[in-house]
């Protein structure tokens, strides 16, 4: 699929960045309002497929030299570890824990174990789309 | 110190052997190997004062405390000597494995991990307390044992023995895990201890003889009882340190601890009595008389080991005779639980023994088959020394430990002809009549095993390699466990004392309360008996059939191959295998299609008939909220896109429809303001389009090929039976609510429990967590499935090849 036009490509360098930086708003708004680690995640798929589209495979793959296999891997391993960490303290598998802290920056903000999981989530979700795009659009 | 722990030392050792097997290659990793049974039997040997006074030791490990699972070691007389033999035969074994694979050809690491994981399965066996944890003991056995048999795995016989004995045992201890709960379900516990108490009661409960036979289906079927010893002699393909120690010493004791162990909560049965007693015996019998058919030199032990577990299986049986007497000191009927005990440490000594000579004869000759062999009694003296002190103590020599338990083996027989419950004073005759033919036979074998391989002509023309001794530190084991049986010999009531009455104590603790209660004085020379006299003619019998052994050892021959049990396993495989086959590919078209309405079928099924039985069907419309102009306009988008689908005549259209039919289902999230659903729809629809393209682009293009679809009735039927169903579910669903909904609860603990205030996100992350940890693991499971199924797959050159 190679394409070579000039309009789609101009656009996509503009937009790939918006949808990303809506792909890390969305992630970490999800806690309070819509959104979370799987919505972020497929934006973040959608940005990178549009890069697909409007360049070629072999093109993003030299923007993004990413494992999308070890990413998958490192997402369930992180997820399974955040549920598991729960055991250290003592306290039932999956237990979660927050708390506010006052940060420089961004003030008040509260800090949730939770978060750590989602980002599991987040890279399992992008590992997994991304590695089925590009398997099947590679292949000949 | 919680010795609880210990069982799982080798098993900690095993993480580092492959990293010692990289990183200190020069040095062959059994000897570090060595370290760990070494150390554990010295630490367990520590120990023995306890139990020699009938003290027990327990130390325990909450593992699932909400299921009531633990690891709970006890330490009594019985478990002691089974630890002590696992350890010590294991240190031994290792010794010799030292030298019995070499470190440069052969794969040391998988090797050792596997041998150690199976010692701490065995130690796990035999000092578990808790059924549960028992039985997972169990079937890591199993496992390794399958992986050992199957160590050299590119040698198909291997991989058959490793599969059959994996099957067997496996099949046993499934049984045996049935065993297990109807046992817990009828003393509500697992605990071996606690149910030893309640066996009165227990007798008279249905399950009683379920669990009787099915613990019983596991025990057999691991120590190789009649009809199940079948995989024993195909396990043989296991390099010989392993046949030495699993398949001879230890992992097939396992069956015979079982029933040791479990003989007080069955013991007041008759069944049990029979089943263990006659059984065993038969399985003696039959062991050693098709020992003589045999032509390799492992084979013939395997045959002669089934045999032996027979022998000691049926001293067990005997047993429980003893509870059904009053008095037993004064009574014959003491020896069995005794002799068992005794026969079965002689029995590992010198079956061990002979195992390693057997290795070493293939080793240093590169054959097993006797027909090849012959006269190495002259090159390999020492060797030849050790099977013979071996295979004389197998055959009941003297002065050999074997004769002392060989004894006591024929008194506890001839006990029975005087036992008068459960039919015993009819067919109690039988007992010794087959106890002894299978003497006879054991006596041939075991001169059959020593003597055509060391005596005779020498053959060199037929050896693969010029014959000579083994090198010393391969004799080590082998030397040490003959002078063993020797000593045995000669200190029996030593050994009595140590080993064997703390253990007989656990077998029939309702009989004694301390091991000096067991009233047993061995020794070599009782008066002219019985028992003498049938031991005298089995030498005389024995030695004459050996003599003539060449005239008659054709007429096996004639048991014709296709009616053995072995037939049996293998049609039995591979019917089961075909008929799966052949079952599956009744249903599995290969088109996606059949597949949809199985499924769909079955959706109707279950949810229609779910409202029919529950009467939960429901109509309700005083709840609704008006149907407004946008709802309506969705609405008809979204059919008029679903339409298209169908009736569309190029891919493009179908897709993009399909896309059509997702976002109308989001706008609808939108107007019924659930944000979270239309976004992450909106993305999905987006994403997966893209990636129908992608894959639609490389479909074939297939010159267009006007046709009209058939219309099919069933078809029809499934698809209106689908849109039926659930326009019926979601009405009745709305309609009635059996519960509250779980909302209120949500928008209460959202904030102030999870800390969280999007309850969507909050649910995923943290209420329902498992939910999406699952939810992500499939999806990483897909991912691997794509991948196998693109990069993996053969090309067309490459699938015929693989067909051929």
């Amino acid at each position: 699929m190679r394409t070579n036009d000039v309009m789609l490509q101009t656009a996509t360098k503009v937009v790939t960045f918006i949808i990303l930086m809506f792909a890390v708003h969305i992630f970490f708004a999800g806690h309070y309002t819509p959104g979370g680690g799987f919505v972020g995640g497929l934006l973040t798929t959608s940005a990178i497929v549009l890069l697909m589209l409007a360049f070629d495979i072999e093109t993003v793959k030299k923007i993004l030299p990413i494992n999308y296999v070890t990413m998958t891997a490192v997402g369930l391993l992180l997820a399974l570890a955040t549920a598991a960490a729960s055991i250290i303290f003592d306290v039932p598998f999956f237990t979660h824990a927050y708390d506010y802290f006052d940060l420089p920056l961004f003030g008040k903000t509260s800090l949730h174990s939770a978060l750590l999981f989602d980002v599991g989530v987040y890279l399992v979700v992008v590992g997994v789309t991304m590695t089925i795009i590009q398997t099947i659009g590679e292949d000949e | 110190m919680s010795f609880v722990f210990l069982i799982f030392l080798p098993l900690l050792a095993a993480l580092f052997i492959p990293l010692l097997f990289k990183k200190l290659g020069k040095v062959h990793t059994g000897w570090f190997v060595l370290i760990v049974p070494v150390a554990l039997f010295i630490y367990y040997a520590s120990l023995l004062p306890t139990t020699i006074d009938g003290g027990n030791l327990v130390s325990e490990f909450q593992w699932i405390p909400s299921l009531d699972i633990a690891f709970v070691a006890y330490i009594d007389g019985l478990s002691l000597l089974f630890t002590l033999l696992i350890t010590g035969i294991g240190a031994l074994v290792v010794l010799y494995s030292i030298f019995y694979l070499d470190k440069h050809r052969e794969q040391l690491h998988n090797f050792y991990v596997y041998l150690l994981m199976f010692m701490t399965a065995m130690l796990g066996i035999v000092q578990s307390d808790h059924l549960i944890t028992l039985y997972l003991f169990w079937e890591l056995t199993s496992i390794s044992s399958f992986l050992l048999i199957g160590y050299w795995y590119t040698r198909d016989r291997s991989r058959f023995g490793a599969l059959k004995s994996m099957m067997i045992t496996v099949f046993g201890g499934l049984m045996m895990l049935g065993g297990f709960v109807l046992l817990s379900i009828m003393g509500n516990t697992y605990s071996i201890r606690e149910l030893i108490p309640q066996a009165p009661e227990m007798v008279s409960h249905d399950f009683f003889i379920w669990a009787l036979v099915l613990v019983l289906l596991g025990a057999f079927t691991k120590s190789a009882q009649f009809p199940f010893y079948i995989w024993l002699p195909d396990a043989m393909e296991a390099p010989t340190p392993v046949s030495a120690y699993l398949h001879s010493a230890t992992m097939v004791k396992a069956g015979l601890y079982l029933v040791a162990r479990l003989t007080p909560v069955f013991v007041i049965s008759g069944t049990w009595m029979w089943l263990v007693a006659g059984v065993g015996l038969f399985t003696m019998f039959w062991g050693s008389f098709f020992a003589l058919k045999q032509k390799d030199l492992k084979g013939i032990l395997a045959f002669s080991t089934v045999s032996q577990l027979g022998l000691i299986m049926s001293l067990l049986g005997a047993s429980a005779a003893g509870y059904h007497v009053d008095n037993i000191a004064e009574t014959t009927f003491k020896y069995a639980g005794f002799a068992a005990i005794f026969h079965l440490i002689n029995h590992a000594v010198f079956k061990g023994s002979l195992f390693m000579i057997a290795g070493i004869v293939d080793h240093e000759t590169g054959t097993r088959d006797i027909r090849k062999l012959g006269g190495l009694m002259s090159l390999m003296p020492i060797s030849f020394t050790v099977a013979m002190i071996g295979a004389f103590s197998m055959a009941g020599l003297p002065p050999f430990g074997g004769f002392l338990s060989k004894e006591m083996f024929l008194t506890a027989m001839l006990s029975l002809t005087e036992f008068d419950l459960f039919s015993m004073d009819v067919w109690g005759v039988l007992f010794p009549i087959v106890a002894w033919l299978g003497s006879v036979f054991t006596f041939i074998y075991s001169f059959y095993f020593v003597f055509h391989t060391f005596a005779g002509k020498h053959k060199p023309d037929q050896l693969p390699k010029p014959a000579h001794e083994a090198p010393i530190g391969m004799l080590i084991s082998p030397v040490f466990l003959a002078l063993l049986v020797v000593v045995i010999f000669f200190i029996p009531n030593l050994v009595g004392d140590w080993l064997v009455k703390p253990a007989v104590m656990a077998i029939q603790p309702f009989l004694y309360s301390s091991p000096g209660e067991v009233d047993i004085h061995v020794s070599a020379w009782h008066g002219f008996n019985t028992e003498l006299f049938m031991t005298l003619g089995i030498f005389a019998v024995g030695g004459l059939m050996y003599w003539t052994l060449r005239k008659w050892q054709k007429s096996y021959d004639r048991f014709p191959d296709s009616v053995s049990l072995n037939a049996l396993y293998d049609n039995l495989m591979f019917l089961s295998d075909s008929g799966a086959n052949r079952f599956s590919m009744l249903y599995m078209t290969g088109f996606i299609r059949s597949y949809l309405v199985y499924m769909f079928s079955f959706v109707i099924f279950i949810l229609l008939g779910t409202l029919y039985l529950a009467e939960a069907f429901a109509f309700d419309v005083s709840n609704l909220a008006p149907v407004g102009f946008y709802e309506i306009v969705i609405l008809v988008a979204l059919i008029g896109s679903t339409l298209t689908i169908l009736f569309s005549k190029s891919r493009l259209t179908a897709i993009i429809a399909l896309g059509a039919v997702g976002y109308s289902v989001a706008l609808f999230f939108v107007i019924f303001r659930a944000p979270d659903l239309a976004l992450t729809q909106l993305v999905i629809e987006t994403i997966s389009v893209a990636l129908f393209l992608l894959a639609f682009y490389h479909l074939p293009q297939i010159s267009r090929k006007e046709e009209r679809m058939r219309f099919r009735f069933g078809n029809a039927l499934v698809a209106l039976g689908v849109g039926i169903t659930m326009t019926l579910v979601a009405l009745s669903a709305h309609s009635q609510k059996a519960l509250p909904s779980i909302s209120e609860f949500y928008k209460e603990t959202v904030y102030s429990e999870a800390g969280g205030g999007n309850i969507v996100n909050v649910i995923l992350v943290d209420y329902r967590g498992f939910d999406t940890l699952f939810e992500i693991a499939v999806l990483g499971i897909a991912g691997i499935g794509i991948i196998t199924m693109i990069k993996l797959r053969l090309t067309k050159k490459e699938g015929q090849h693989e067909n051929k």
